[in-house]
């Protein structure tokens, strides 16, 4: 573990707002490492700075204070363009409600990001997409709009999209909360996959039982990291899925 | 991202409000094409007074005796009553003026033509034979008179279609018949082709034309001219002429530096500049309104940028998280904008053209559509779209990503 390279670096990182005339400080002091390789799940109840947290990880806003290095390059002094290039090179987003763009295609999503990359040419962003959409397993789905898949096809597109650049690491907010117990359990089966080829993945969620399917646990309070642990015994999502009794369509 | 794929997310947009977008368009597509017909209709009036003025000669210049801006008290004589041009005048201009091309005399008479039982009251001219050319006149049936009638004097005229028409009520072919004139009988030579009414609505086939000796001697028994009328070798130069003949005549009428012109110069330039001047105002008028309808479209798009910047915040916050820099969403934005209104501005110029031919063809108005209405009306849509979709685009790039991604 120690030979690991580290992808993401917190040191004391604080974020504080201004509501009206009161200060509040979403984060008071958070320092941690993630490795290349890891699973993590960050937890905490609402109003606990999970979405600060993330915001910051996903370089989407800047700490007030503390230093956050991602992949070796320091984020806090960047400026909202840098940081927009930065997202577009090493970070994948999986959103709760999968936000993709309507009446487009599955194929089209999955290519958003290399189109912001000028150094990707046309086919290699079709090549990089057809990949991408084959390892979540829809590569009978390339053409088909998003108003016409189910959720958790389209979480699935969604997730192509956050592979598809190639990312150091894949930022999933709550990335089951709107889908049904058994979509929720093929999407994590597809998570635990990613992980096994050597994906980082960070996946928020205010739902503790998912914590048994990662490799470690970081749970948020006021805060504050109160909690960080590895988990050694990794529930494996697809045998979970297996027991579910089985739904006829 | 580049311009082809910024292009693609525009289109698709217009393409997912196909009937919002059209719509919007129309404010541009009105706008665009009133002010091409605006100004089709404004340059066609102005076009057709100025070739009524040319059909009068356009280069034409009259010479008149005695000055018009300085007139003395007293009972006011008309101004052919007065004496002070004599033929030495006309000859100075043809030989001297440089920037003429040719001059006639000009003495007139009126009275009433009798042919057999049928009378009819018109005016007699005394010119030469020039005076066609500078009249812009054309010999219809027979010949014009010649140099030769005017050194004997002859007593021939050319007479116009008005009086032919109030004198051969039978019918009769008019050549070769003879006209009595105050009792001096005409031999008609040739009669002048038709030219209808001027704009001021003078009939000018109500003439008759006849050597300007014949006059001089035998109806008016007179030396001196009553005008000279010239034409400039073109219609430029019709300023510089006027500057030339008025030299020559103070040369020749010995007049000293302080003493005032005893003649009076007259071109079409004045009556030229009067009509177009009016013309023009009433095509910036009309151009104005037409402009004021663009910019109403102008804020239509606007309007409809806006809904959809606010429809489209989720879209924005996602493109901003997988990397859309500001820029990228700017163009976007302007690039939808700019589409709507150059799509448009398209459909407003072949409307616009349209219309124009329309108006032509239904109320028979004469129209011209210059090229340079269509470019402008064409940029200044172009430009409406950027203007009234920067705002827009601007807010929307300027979105905060973490925001915008949440937006319900």
């Amino acid at each position: 573990m120690e030979t690991k390279k580290a992808i993401i670096e917190l040191r004391d990182i604080r974020r504080d707002f201004k509501v009206g005339e009161e200060e509040v400080h979403a984060l008071r002091g958070v320092t941690f490492s993630i490795f290349a390789g890891e699973f993590v799940t960050i937890m905490g109840t609402s109003g606990s700075g999970k979405s600060t947290l993330l915001n910051t990880l996903g370089c989407l806003d800047t700490p007030s204070f503390g230093d956050y290095f991602l992949d070796g390059v320091s984020v806090r002094t960047m400026n909202k363009n840098d940081r927009a290039i930065l997202r577009n090179r090493k970070i994948g987003f999986v959103f709760q409600s999968y936000n993709l763009l309507a009446k487009t295609t599955a194929i089209e999503n999955v290519e958003l990001p290399l189109m912001y990359n000028s150094s990707v040419s046309a086919l290699q962003r079709q090549n990089k997409a057809i990949e991408a959409l084959t390892a979540v397993g829809l590569a009978d789905r390339l053409n088909h709009k998003s108003n016409q898949m189910s959720g958790g096809q389209q979480q699935r597109v969604a997730i192509a999209r956050a592979l598809v650049n190639d990312p150091v690491i894949i930022l999933a907010d709550e990335a089951t909360g709107n889908l049904d117990s058994r979509t929720s359990y093929e999407i994590l089966v597809l998570f635990q996959e990613l992980h096994a080829k050597g994906r980082t993945i960070i996946f928020v969620t205010h739902n503790p039982e998912l914590s048994q399917f990662s490799s470690r646990n970081i749970v948020l309070k006021d805060g504050r990291v109160v909690e960080d642990t590895h988990n050694d015994a990794v529930k494996s999502a697809k045998e979970v899925l297996d027991s579910l009794p089985k739904v006829d369509n | 991202m580049n311009a082809a794929n910024l292009l693609k997310i525009a289109l698709r947009a217009l393409n997912n409000n196909k009937l919002r977008g059209f719509l919007t368009m129309l404010g541009i597509i009105i706008g665009v094409g009133s002010v091409i017909t605006m100004l089709a209709i404004g340059q066609g009036s102005k076009r057709s007074i100025q070739a009524q003025i040319s059909e009068m000669g356009s280069n034409m210049i009259m010479i008149n005796p005695g000055n018009m801006d300085k007139r003395g008290g007293g009972v006011r004589q008309s101004a052919s009553s007065m004496q002070t041009i004599k033929l030495e005048d006309y000859k100075g201009i043809v030989e001297k003026a440089k920037h003429v091309s040719v001059a006639s005399p000009s003495v007139s008479s009126n009275g009433q033509f009798i042919y057999g039982a049928n009378n009819y009251p018109s005016s007699i001219y005394g010119v030469s034979t020039e005076y066609l050319e500078i009249r812009k006149l054309s010999i219809g049936e027979g010949d014009m008179f010649t140099d030769q009638d005017i050194r004997s004097s002859a007593k021939v005229c050319v007479v116009g279609k008005t009086v032919v028409d109030n004198l051969f009520t039978s019918g009769d072919d008019p050549i070769g018949k003879v006209v009595r004139f105050n009792k001096i009988p005409f031999r008609i030579v040739g009669v002048l082709a038709a030219k209808g009414y001027n704009s001021m609505g003078m009939d000018q086939d109500d003439i008759v034309l006849a050597p300007y000796t014949t006059i001089q001697k035998r109806v008016l028994a007179v030396t001196y001219l009553q005008g000279i009328y010239a034409s400039a070798v073109s219609e430029e130069m019709t300023t510089k002429a006027t500057e030339e003949i008025s030299e020559i005549m103070r040369a020749n009428h010995k007049l000293k530096d302080s003493e005032d012109d005893d003649f009076s110069i007259r071109s079409q330039e004045e009556l030229s500049s009067m009509m177009s001047s009016t013309t023009d105002l009433m095509t910036v008028l009309l151009a104005c309104i037409a402009g004021i309808s663009l910019v109403v479209g102008g804020i239509g798009i606007m309007n409809i940028m806006y809904v959809s910047v606010t429809e489209r915040t989720r879209e924005i916050g996602l493109r901003m998280s997988v990397g859309a820099r500001g820029r990228d969403i700017l163009s976007q934005f302007l690039i939808e904008a700019v589409l709507i209104s150059i799509t448009g501005g398209i459909i407003g110029v072949v409307l616009g053209v349209f219309c124009s031919f329309a108006v032509k063809l239904l109320l028979n108005w004469p129209i011209y559509i210059q090229l340079y209405s269509v470019v402008l009306s064409f940029a200044v849509c172009t430009v409406t779209g950027i203007f009234f979709g920067w705002y827009p685009a601007k807010k929307a790039s300027e979105l905060d990503p973490i925001e915008a991604i949440r937006y319900e």
